[in-house]
């Protein structure tokens, strides 16, 4: 057995690499290819076949769907629908109610972003390098609302927000201030949404800025502070480049969570008052609840469309930076 | 020399005073923010144990007064909560089972082995990381409807057990394992799917734990899938009763939808206090949850 052999060589000389025998290497490649590519496959089996039936076939199912006229009446029949061209795009983006949806979720995505981007960032850095005690208290703190059931937030935050027994309204009036409706007013619906957001996410920013922080070296910081940089200016200075390429993977991933703002307007106040909190995520789930599936399947894919946009302008800010 | 000796001994003399306590004035406002963040959590779950009078008093009070525990009794025998807990539980435990075993064996082949259609394979999973769930959702119902599983549990895992987010974890940190390893093993007559098996798998514990806890909570914490797709109370999960339970006329009740929110909370909050460590390396290495 030619492994025998080769074990015997590779426990001898500790490398197994590059001292195989010069004969018929060829050979034993390919069949050692073999063998892997027989393994892989049947690792990847498994796999595979869950993913081809339930994300591939519903992602060019999906895409089909948005290109035909297809309704809930035809779910037993998926294969009997004409179809349509690009007409439910045509139709989408004759829908004022989705150009609302679509510039609802562009203020959220603008505002909520940079805002949960900051407040994560100051998070951390006041964590790493602010303060001694306590960090595990603040830690957890700031994170509890990234691992809670969105259905446990809406509970909660509606139950504050209640325009006379909340607690938000009640706090106000002992200042004199008489508190809005605050999910009926057009005016401050969509502003909550974003406060929840950024309650909700900020957690996720303070981790993966702590965990850059770290990366960051100790002895940087110290050259710069002998050479007489502030605190400030130690910041901008050496934390913050080296911080970049984490934040903008940062940007990218609660960006594309943030083009599909969903769940606070869903639970709280289904796209109310007025759709003034009508996402273009939600827009989509609205037409397939009324069973124009075509049109549902359409919108989502403008969100796509969008996701890919945001992700690519955000990887052009990181390289051109580099 | 000498005023750079004089500098350093301020420096680590002032880095000594600061190395207790770090700089005393952002308490101040870290411990606001801390307030801001948990008072929703303080507030239900002192309200939990209030009576419906006692939620409403102004000003609120912390510490209830007269504790009870109505709210869960009435939660535990009106809203059929033990069911719910029950599927709860079912559904996240075989979907983390089955995300730890697909996802480290694809994630296995894409990093050490060599097999053709592989970029392929990795250039297809990755693709769909940035699809929108409701981009897929429609088909995904349609399929599972006509497959007949809209009314049993195997509808809420199924879909769910193989997602490209594991796969693309695990082979991030398959990738650190050094070769020499995999390439010694061979040398020594082990089989591919033994070194699976026997070697990798093994020195994946800590990928492994991540993976397992951010599959726990997402699938503890998913609601919109179970939600369109349970049929009747014997298949809801938590948070699908808790949020129709909300939306019925019965929200002016908030003792017991509290009460709801904490049983919902309480399982995911022991597990991230238990996991913290390996849950945070997970997000900081991969930038999702």
């Amino acid at each position: 057995m030619p492994t025998t052999t080769l074990a015997g060589q590779g426990a001898q000389e500790g490398d197994t690499v590059g001292k195989r025998p010069a004969a018929t290497p060829s050979l034993r490649r390919s069949t050692a290819r073999g063998r892997q590519t027989r393994a892989a496959w049947v690792l990847a089996a498994p796999f595979l076949a869950l993913f081809l039936a339930f994300m591939l076939l519903p992602v060019v199912w999906s895409t089909l769907m948005s290109l035909t006229d297809t309704q809930s009446a035809d779910l037993r029949t998926p294969l009997n629908v004409s179809f349509t061209g690009f007409d439910n795009y045509v139709r989408l983006f004759e829908d004022p109610q989705f150009f609302t949806a679509l510039r609802n979720t562009g203020v959220f995505v603008l505002v909520a972003l940079p805002l949960t981007l900051a407040a994560g960032l100051a998070a951390a850095v006041a964590l790493d390098s602010g303060i001694r005690r306590f960090r595990a208290l603040f830690r957890v703190g700031f994170y509890l609302p990234v691992i809670t059931s969105i259905v446990a937030v809406a509970v909660v935050w509606k139950t504050l927000l209640e325009p006379h027994a909340g607690l938000v309204n009640t706090v106000l009036a002992w200042f004199g201030i008489d508190g809005p409706a605050w999910l009926a007013d057009t005016r401050f619906a969509l502003p909550v949404m974003i406060v929840l957001a950024v309650w909700r996410n900020l957690g996720t920013v303070m981790i993966i800025m702590l965990a850059g922080l770290q990366s960051v070296p100790q002895s940087l910081m110290e050259a710069a502070e002998l050479d007489g940089a502030g605190a400030w200016q130690r910041f901008w200075r050496v934390t913050f480049p080296l911080l970049r390429p984490a934040l903008l993977l940062t940007a990218v991933t609660t960006g594309i969570g943030y083009l599909q703002f969903f769940d606070e307007p869903f639970v709280m106040t289904d796209g109310g008052p007025l759709d003034s909190t009508l996402s273009a995520t939600l827009y989509a789930y609205k037409q397939f609840g009324n069973g124009n599936y075509g049109i549902a399947s359409a919108a989502g894919y403008v969100v796509f469309v969008l996701i890919i946009a945001l992700t690519v302008l955000q990887f052009r800010m990181l390289r051109d930076k580099d | 020399m000498t005023t750079t000796t004089i500098n350093t001994a301020k420096v680590l003399r002032r880095r000594r005073i600061r190395q207790e306590w770090g700089r005393p004035w952002l308490y101040l406002p870290l411990t606001g923010l801390l307030l801001l963040m948990i008072t929703p959590f303080l507030w239900m779950l002192s309200s939990a144990f209030k009576s419906e009078g006692d939620i409403r008093r102004v000003p609120p009070d912390l510490i209830p007064t007269s504790p009870t525990l109505a709210n869960f009794r009435e939660l535990f025998s009106s809203l059929d909560f033990t069911t719910m807990f029950a599927n709860s539980v079912i559904v996240a435990l075989a979907v983390t089972a089955g995300n730890l075993i697909f996802c480290s064996m694809l994630g296995y082949a894409l990093a050490k082995l060599e097999f053709r259609g592989q970029r392929a394979v990795f250039g297809l999973v990755m693709a769909t990381l940035m699809v929108p769930g409701l981009v897929t959702f429609v088909p995904l119902y349609v399929l599972v409807a006509n497959m007949k599983l809209t009314g049993s549990l195997l509808g809420l895992i199924l879909p769910f057990l193989a997602t490209p987010f594991g796969v693309f974890l695990m082979r991030q940190f398959i990738s650190t394992l050094p070769d020499e390893l995999i390439d010694a093993a061979r040398v020594d007559g082990c089989r591919e799917l033994a070194i699976f098996w026997k070697i990798i798998l093994p020195l994946t514990r800590p990928a492994l734990a991540t993976l397992g806890i951010i599959t726990f909570l997402g699938s503890w914490n998913n609601f919109l899938w179970p939600l369109v797709v349970a049929q009747n109370e014997s298949q809801y999960t938590l948070p699908v009763g808790l949020a129709l339970a909300s939306s019925g006329q019965d929200f002016t009740r908030f003792g017991v939808l509290l009460a709801g929110a904490v049983v919902v909370l309480l399982p995911v909050t022991i597990v991230f206090l238990l996991f913290q460590r390996h849950f945070v390396a997970g997000i900081a290495t991969t930038g999702l949850k």
